[in-house]
């Protein structure tokens, strides 16, 4: 953490670059949040640890129309996110100076199983610790890293950073587990079993949009949900929207272009896993169309914006099974 | 309201191209060829102008059942539109059959301008796939229905 703040140090005071977007300490040391840091002595609340999840590749939408360069720290996985907004030109390459910072798996700390914590021990980077130290209200918790990590950082990408400028810090591989195995067990259900699944899942959706305003796919300046014509702008106690349409229509807008980053489902605070859907489309399009991932290259087309003459039929989803 | 031991009567939202399929509906009307009057048509200039949201908001609307129509691939009057409209649809049917909702209440099926006898025969069975499979409660909008 240190060689990250003396580089920003160096290169803020050097103007090569005129801010830096990193993490903050929040109010707890698991609160961090994404933060810009215009000047050395602001710095000194820079953090980045095992709860810095944030991605930060949509924060640079906004930083490429300010004046100059801004240092980004990224992220193996959050690279991915960046490459496809380069692709969709939503951010500028040239105003952006990426620092790759190494990544050992990143905590949630609702996956923590203790009340009332004081503090986490042994999340902090470089030297992240096999065990967590929780101090809580009721003496000290002892929680194994691995248990208290992000569904993502289980099925990781891989520890590459697909674009940077230079990289500090280790890597660490975190991957054990099947990206797809709960999608799969799902299309295994019978229909009702599904429905029964996602209503119960959805309806505990409040339509707070966090989804929507951490995805770095979605990014328009207009967003359909915004409308007013179209009764979506926002929950009303008496409709099923939430619940049957407004996670299909969102889950479609960033098909294809989806790089399974896992923000959605790290900030929704009503915990509905809506990776699934994400990852629903991405094994589609990996089954029927071979496989991609966004953001791994910048020349790919997207999948929903190129099509073969030999495709598939629409029929195949009642035929699969 | 209504006579609830009535024959269940679907209401099938069918999505025309333009170029073909609207006018191999033509083509079954003036030959005469029946299909039921459940069906109700609207014309798209192309099959790739149905946005996978028109589906879902027909669905929320009430339809018991939606039917894509559009031009033989490689035959598009667009060269090349009914080609995305297929990875499109392949995408959110797949998505509508994940999140439990009967797959056979979506279709896409391709009709040429001279295909009269196809049209009339597609709706038929699709309509009595969608008579089979009841009315549409899982997608659609419960508020203000007996």
């Amino acid at each position: 953490m240190q060689r990250l703040i003396d580089r920003a140090k160096e290169l803020l005071g050097s103007g090569e670059v005129a801010r830096v977007l990193g993490w903050r300490k929040g109010e707890n040391s698991w609160d961090v949040e994404p933060a810009f840091f215009a000047s050395a002595e602001e710095l000194d609340g820079f953090v980045y640890d095992g709860f810095c999840g944030a991605n930060l590749s949509k924060y640079m939408i906004e930083a490429s129309k300010l004046e100059g360069k801004t240092l980004v720290f990224l992220k193996p996985c959050d690279t991915y996110s960046f490459n496809q907004l380069i692709k969709e030109h939503r951010v500028d390459r040239d105003k952006a100076y990426i620092v790759g910072v190494g990544c050992k798996g990143k905590l949630k700390i609702e996956n923590i199983p203790a009340k009332g914590i004081l503090s986490v021990e042994g999340a902090g980077y470089p030297d992240a610790a096999e065990m967590l130290t929780v101090k809580t209200l009721y003496g000290d918790v002892q929680v194994a890293y691995k248990d208290a990590m992000l569904e993502r950082c289980h099925v990781c990408k891989g520890k590459d950073h697909m674009i940077f400028d230079e990289q500090i810090g280790e890597s660490a591989d975190t991957l054990d587990g099947d990206r797809f195995a709960q999608v799969a067990a799902i299309e295994a259900m019978s229909p009702e079993e599904k429905f029964a699944f996602f209503q119960a899942e959805l309806s505990k959706c409040i339509r707070c949009n966090a989804c929507r305003n951490v995805c770095p796919a979605c990014s328009c300046r207009k967003c359909v949900f915004d409308s007013n014509k179209f009764d979506s702008a926002q929950k009303a106690n008496t409709t099923s929207f939430e619940e049957k349409m407004f996670h299909i229509i969102r889950a479609f807008h960033v098909a294809g272009r989806c790089t399974d980053c896992g923000e959605c489902s790290r900030v929704c605070p009503q915990g509905i896993p809506l990776h699934l859907f994400n990852r629903k489309f991405i094994k589609d399009i990996n089954e029927l169309y071979g496989e991609f991932q966004a953001g791994a290259d910048i020349d790919a087309r997207g999948p929903l914006t190129d099509f073969r003459q030999d495709d598939c039929e629409p029929s195949i989803v009642g035929k699969r099974g | 309201m209504s006579v609830k031991n009535e024959e269940f009567r679907p209401v099938i939202v069918a999505f025309c191209c333009n170029w073909c399929s609207y006018a191999g509906a033509d083509l079954a009307g003036s030959s005469r060829l029946a299909y039921p009057a459940d069906v109700k048509i609207i014309r798209v200039p192309c099959s790739c102008r149905v946005n996978p949201m028109f589906i879902l908001r027909a669905f929320e609307k009430g339809a018991d059942g939606v039917i894509l129509c559009g031009c033989h691939p490689g035959d598009c009057h667009y060269s090349t539109g009914n080609y995305y409209a297929r990875r499109r649809m392949t995408m959110l049917f797949s998505m509508l059959d994940f999140i439990g909702v009967e797959n056979g209440r979506t279709r896409v099926e391709w009709v040429s301008a001279a295909e009269g006898v196809k049209f009339s025969e597609t709706m038929n069975s699709f309509v009595d796939k969608i008579r089979s499979l009841g009315p549409n409660v899982r997608l659609g909008d419960l508020r203000c229905k007996d």
